[in-house]
C-alpha cells in the first residue's frame, strides 16, 4: 500500500535491489577453483586441491587440474571450499506462513506463495547458503506442504524449486498449536476458539486425520484394483485435497517435518506414525530430543534443531546446546537449522558451536548444515557434500568456515555464481549513483522536517 | 507451568541422586529451580603457562596471572607464585579478562513467552527512575550459569519500557544474592525517548506524512517530551532545594521525593544515561536532549550510528552496538550493513562496545557478535576490546575490570583458544577472585541424558 502510493520510490527499490542481482549469463561456462582447502564433508579435508565445475556439476576434484577451454580460473590459495549450506527449516521467500484457520490444512502449498525476489535470498547467499526448506508455520497440527528451493536469486521460481526433492508436509505439536500464548488475545478480538487446545487434542487430530486418510486410500485402492481387473463403468471416488497428501505420507512418498519441542509429544507422534505405518522424516526443533534420543534413532527419524536457542518459551526451557551431539551419538541424522532470515546468514557459526557443546568433529559439525540436511530432504545424491558428479553448489570461504572470522566470498549454485563479494562491492557504487539520480529526479519527495 | 515445575524439581533430585559434585544453593528458587553452582571462596590462584591476553597491553606468550583476595595481584612473564596459591596449569591455554555484556536484562526475564510471572522487566507508568534492576534480578536465573561458562563475567542489566524505564545495575555473574553479584547497584539511568515519526525515515514516514497521522504522532511525542523535560527540571529544582536545606537548616525542610531523588545522580553528571536509539533522528535527538539537560548519554542500539558517526564523534558520545546480528532494516541496504557497524565506528573514532542486546538467554552469543564484526573489517584486537575494556570504560568501571591488570577485579577466563571463536571452550573461570564451577542448567541436563540408553 505504502509503496503503491509512491511509484517513484518503488522504482528506486526495484532498481537498487536489482543491482544486487548477478548479471544474467546465458550459459554458464566451466570454473576451475585452484589450490583450495576443500572440506568435502563426507570424505574429509583435502589440502591444496582443485575443483572443476562444469555443466552445473562438480566435474573433477584433484591436484593440478588443467582448465578446459573458456574456463574461469579462480586462485583460491589460502581459502576454503565447502558445499553450499542447506537450511532445513526456513520461512524465507514465503509471503504467507500459516493457514492456521483449521487444525488440518494439508491441502495448502507453500510453493504457491513464494517470492523469488525476497532480498533475504541474497543475504543468505552471502552467508554461504544454497538450499532452503521453506516450511509452513506451526499454527496447526497438520499444516501445509513445503517447498525445497535452490537460492538462484534473479531466476524465475520454476528454476529455483529443487528438482527431485521429496515433497514434504509440516506437522506441529505443543504450545504453538494449543495457542496458550495467543488464544486469550484471539478470543478478546472475537475470534472463535480452535480445536485442539491441548496435547490430548493434538494426538486425536492426528489419529482422526490418518484414520480418514487410510479409509480414503482403501476406497481408491479398491477402485484402482477393480479398474485393473477390467471392470467398466465404475464411478471413481471423489478426490479429497486434504487427504491426498496424507495418503502420500502413508505411502512414504511425502516426508513429515514435525515441529515439536517436548519429549513426550515427540514420542506420541513417533508412536502414532508407527501405528499407521509411516516414518516421521524429521522432528523440527525437537529441543528435548536429547531426552529420547534412542527412541528417535529407533524410529529412523531425523532431528533438525537450533544450535543454542532456548528459554524463549516454556517448552524451550529445557533446550540445551548438547542436543545435536547427543542425538548424533545415538545415530540420529541431525541438522542445525535457522527458522530465521537472520540466523540463516551465519549457520557456519552455529555449526562451530556444536564442536564446543558435545565435542563434534569438524566433519560432523559441518554435516549438520550440509549433508545431513540433504538426507533429510531426500536430495543427498545431488547436494550436501563435495563429490564428483554432484551439483556444483559450492562456496569459497576466506578461511575455515567454522571460524567466526571467516566470510563467504563466492557462492555457486549449479556452477553459476549467485554471490560474489567483489561483484557486490562494485555494484554498490553503481547503486549509490543510481539512487542519487532517482532521488534527485523525484520532485514529490516529501520534505522531512 | 505446573508440569514444568514438577519436571524441574524432579530433575534437581535426579542430579543430586547421581552424586554430582554440583553444589546446589540452599536458597534455591522454588519456582524455576536453581542451576548455578555457587562460586568458591576468594582464594589465591596462580594461572601459569598460558598465553595471556591482557587486552590493555601486549599479550604475554607464556605468562602468569595471580589472583588473590578477589583482585588481580600480578600479571607478567616473570611472576613468582605466592606460597599457598592454588596453581592452575594453563599450558596450551589462553587467559583473558572476563567479557562484559552491556545490553542485557539478565535476571529480570526468564521465559519471555507464556510465563509472564517470570518477566519483571517493565514497571507500570512512564516515569520510573526509582525502579532499580537490582531489586528485580533473580540470582538463580538459569541464564546466568549458561552465559558465564562462555566467559561473560559481568553484565549491565536494565529495565525497559515507558520513558524513564529505571536504573540499570552492573552485576557480576556470580553470587547467590543480588548484593553479592552487584558491582555497581545504580549504574545508569535508562531513558527511552519517544521515537520521532514512523520508522524515522523512508517510505513509512512519507506515507504517514501523507495521511496526516505523523502530525498526531509528533503531537503525542511533543507532549511526552514536555513531560520528561518538566520532570527533569523539577528534579533539578528539587536537588537545589535539598542542597540549600542541607547547607542551611533554618530553611523550610523540603519534602523528600524518592522519584526525583533517583534522577539527581544523572543530572549531576555522576551517572550516565542509556538512550536506546537506532535511527539517525533518534540518535541525534537523544544527544541533543542530553546536552540540553547536561546529562551524559550512551546510545544503545546504534543501527544507523555510522550515518551520524561524525556527529557522535564531535559530541564524544559512546554507542552500545546491539545491531551487529540484526537483519538490515532497509531492503536496499548492503547485506553486511550491520556486520560493519563496529568497523565504521572504529574508523570514525566513535567509542563503542558490542552487545547482543538480548535480555538474557542468548547473551552467550556475545563473543560471536564481536567475531562477526571482526570478520567484517574490525580488527581482532578491537573486537576483543569491544566486549572487555571498552564497555568498562564507557560505564566508568575500567579501574575495576575489562583487562588483565593489577588491582582489577579477579574476573578471568581460561580458554582452549580464541575467546571469540564458537568452537572454543572454557577451562577455568574466575569471577570476583572466586573460582566458578563450569556447570550450568545445560551441562546438568547433558549429564543426565547423554548416556541414556
Amino acid at each position: 500500500m505504502t509503496l503503491r502510493a509512491f511509484p517513484a520510490a518503488l522504482a528506486l527499490v526495484a532498481a537498487t535491489a536489482g543491482a544486487q542481482q548477478p548479471a544474467a549469463t546465458a550459459k554458464v561456462g566451466p570454473t576451475l577453483i585452484k589450490n583450495a582447502t576443500v572440506l568435502t564433508v563426507t570424505k574429509g579435508r583435502l589440502e591444496n586441491t582443485d575443483l572443476l565445475l562444469q555443466n552445473g556439476k562438480i566435474a573433477q576434484i584433484g591436484k593440478n587440474l588443467s582448465a578446459p577451454a573458456g574456463a574461469t580460473v579462480i586462485d583460491a590459495t589460502g581459502k576454503y571450499v565447502m558445499p553450499g549450506i542447506i537450511d532445513p527449516h526456513s520461512h524465507s521467500m514465503a509471503d504467507a506462513i500459516n493457514e492456521g484457520s483449521l487444525s488440518v490444512t494439508s491441502m495448502v502449498r507453500i510453493r504457491d506463495v513464494l517470492n523469488p525476489t525476497d532480498i533475504n535470498i541474497y543475504r543468505q547467499l552471502a552467508g554461504g547458503v544454497t538450499t532452503i526448506n521453506v516450511l509452513h508455520g506451526s499454527a496447526n497440527t497438520i499444516g501445509g506442504q513445503n517447498a525445497v528451493v535452490k537460492l538462484k536469486y534473479g531466476k524465475d521460481l520454476d528454476e529455483m524449486l529443487f528438482p527431485g526433492a521429496t515433497p514434504g508436509i509440516k506437522f506441529a505439536l505443543g504450545e504453538n498449536v494449543t495457542r496458550k500464548n495467543s488464544q486469550q488475545a484471539a478470543q478478546a478480538q472475537g475470534q472463535p476458539l480452535r480445536y485442539p487446545a491441548t496435547r490430548m487434542g493434538q494426538e486425536e487430530v492426528l489419529r482422526d486425520a490418518f484414520t480418514r486418510a487410510r479409509d480414503y486410500k482403501a476406497t481408491w485402492d479398491d477402485y484402482n484394483a477393480r479398474v485393473a481387473k477390467g471392470e467398466k463403468n465404475l464411478v471413481p471416488p471423489e478426490h479429497d485435497l486434504e487427504l491426498d497428501p496424507l495418503v502420500e505420507v502413508l505411502e512414504g512418498k511425502r516426508f513429515v517435518h514435525a515441529h515439536s519441542y517436548r519429549a513426550d509429544e515427540m514420542l506420541m507422534l513417533l508412536n502414532i506414525a508407527k501405528e499407521f505405518g509411516f516414518t516421521v522424516r524429521t522432528l523440527q526443533h525437537g529441543l528435548e530430543g536429547y531426552k529420547i534420543a534412542s527412541e528417535i534413532s529407533q524410529a529412523g527419524t531425523g532431528l533438525s534443531t537450533f544450535a543454542d536457542e532456548w528459554s524463549y518459551k516454556i517448552e524451550a526451557y529445557d533446550a540445551i546446546p548438547y542436543n545435536t551431539a547427543i542425538a548424533m551419538r545415538h545415530g540420529v541424522v541431525t541438522t542445525v537449522n535457522s527458522d530465521s532470515d537472520e540466523r540463516a546468514r551465519r549457520l557456519n557459526i552455529d555449526a562451530a558451536k556444536m564442536m564446543r557443546y558435545g565435542g563434534l568433529s569438524e566433519d560432523s559439525a559441518l554435516k549438520t548444515i550440509t549433508y545431513n540436511g540433504a538426507v533429510q530432504l531426500g536430495i543427498e545424491k545431488k547436494v550436501g557434500s563435495i563429490e564428483t558428479g554432484k551439483d556444483a553448489d559450492v562456496v569459497i570461504w576466506s578461511g575455515n568456515p567454522l571460524s567466526v572470522y571467516s566470510i563467504a566470498e563466492t557462492t555457486f549454485i549449479d556452477g553459476e555464481i549467485f554471490f560474489d563479494i567483489k561483484r557486490d562491492q562494485a555494484k554498490r557504487e553503481e547503486m549509490a549513483k543510481e539512487r542519487a539520480a532517482l532521488e534527485a529526479a523525484d520532485r514529490r519527495r516529501p520534505v522531512v522536517p | 507451568m505446573i508440569h514444568k515445575c514438577r519436571s524441574l524439581a524432579s530433575l534437581g533430585m535426579t542430579v543430586r541422586a547421581l552424586g554430582m559434585t554440583v553444589v546446589f544453593s540452599a536458597s534455591a528458587s522454588a519456582q524455576l529451580g536453581s542451576f548455578n553452582p555457587n562460586p568458591g571462596p576468594q582464594g589465591t590462584f596462580a594461572i601459569r603457562g598460558g598465553r595471556v591476553i591482557t587486552v590493555s597491553g601486549a599479550e604475554i606468550p607464556n605468562g602468569t596471572v595471580v589472583i588473590s583476595g578477589g583482585k588481580i595481584t600480578a600479571v607478567g612473564a616473570n611472576v613468582s607464585v605466592p606460597s599457598g596459591a592454588k596453581v592452575i596449569d594453563a599450558t596450551g591455554l589462553m587467559v583473558y579478562p572476563g567479557m562484559i555484556e552491556t545490553g542485557s536484562s539478565v535476571g529480570l526475564s526468564e521465559i519471555g513467552q507464556g510465563a509472564i510471572a517470570t518477566v519483571d522487566i517493565q514497571e507500570v507508568g512512564s516515569f520510573n527512575p526509582n525502579a532499580q534492576a537490582f531489586y528485580g534480578i533473580d540470582p538463580h536465573s538459569a541464564h546466568i550459569g549458561v552465559a558465564r561458562v562462555v566467559g561473560i563475567t559481568t553484565v549491565v542489566s536494565r529495565p525497559t519500557g515507558g520513558i524513564i524505564s529505571g536504573t540499570a545495575a552492573l552485576m557480576n555473574l556470580a553470587g547467590d544474592t543480588p548484593p553479592k553479584m552487584a558491582v555497581v547497584q545504580k549504574l545508569a539511568l535508562v531513558v527511552e525517548l519517544p521515537h520521532s515519526g514512523f520508522g524515522g525515515r523512508g517510505f513509512a514516514r512519507a506515507a504517514a506524512l501523507q495521511q496526516g497521522s505523523n502530525v498526531d504522532a509528533n503531537r503525542v511525542r511533543q507532549l511526552q517530551m514536555d513531560s520528561l523535560r518538566t520532570m527533569l527540571h523539577d528534579a533539578e529544582a528539587y536537588g537545589k532545594a535539598q542542597a540549600a536545606y542541607a547547607a542551611d537548616k533554618t530553611l523550610p525542610r523540603p519534602a523528600h521525593d524518592v522519584v526525583l531523588d533517583a534522577l539527581l545522580p544523572a543530572l549531576a553528571g555522576k551517572m550516565p544515561v542509556i538512550f536506546p536509539a537506532d535511527r539517525t533522528n533518534d540518535i541525534r535527538d537523544a544527544v541533543t536532549f542530553a546536552e540540553e539537560m547536561k546529562i551524559k548519554p550512551i546510545i544503545m542500539g546504534g543501527q544507523d550510528a555510522p550515518m551520524v558517526a561524525s556527529f557522535l564523534k564531535q559530541h564524544n558520545v559512546p554507542v552500545i552496538v546491539t545491531a551487529v546480528m540484526k537483519l538490515p532494516s532497509r531492503e536496499d541496504d548492503p547485506y553486511d550493513v550491520n556486520f560493519t557497524i563496529p568497523a565504521k565506528l572504529a574508523a570514525a573514532g566513535v567509542p563503542f562496545a558490542i552487545s547482543t542486546g538480548d535480555k538474557g538467554s542468548e547473551i552467550r552469543t556475545l563473543p560471536y557478535n564481536a567475531g562477526m564484526a571482526a570478520a567484517h573489517g574490525l580488527s581482532k584486537t578491537d573486537a576483543l576490546k569491544s566486549v572487555t575494556l571498552w564497555p568498562a570504560q564507557i560505564f566508568g568501571v575500567a579501574d575495576k575490570m575489562g583487562s588483565l591488570d593489577v588491582g582489577k577485579m579477579g574476573n578471568v577466563v581460561v580458554t582452549t583458544g580464541d575467546i571469540l571463536e564458537a568452537m572454543t571452550d572454557t577451562k577455568y573461570l574466575f569471577i570476583d577472585g572466586r573460582q566458578i564451577p563450569l556447570d550450568s542448567k545445560h551441562t546438568q541436563l547433558n549429564a543426565q541424558f547423554k548416556d541414556r540408553p
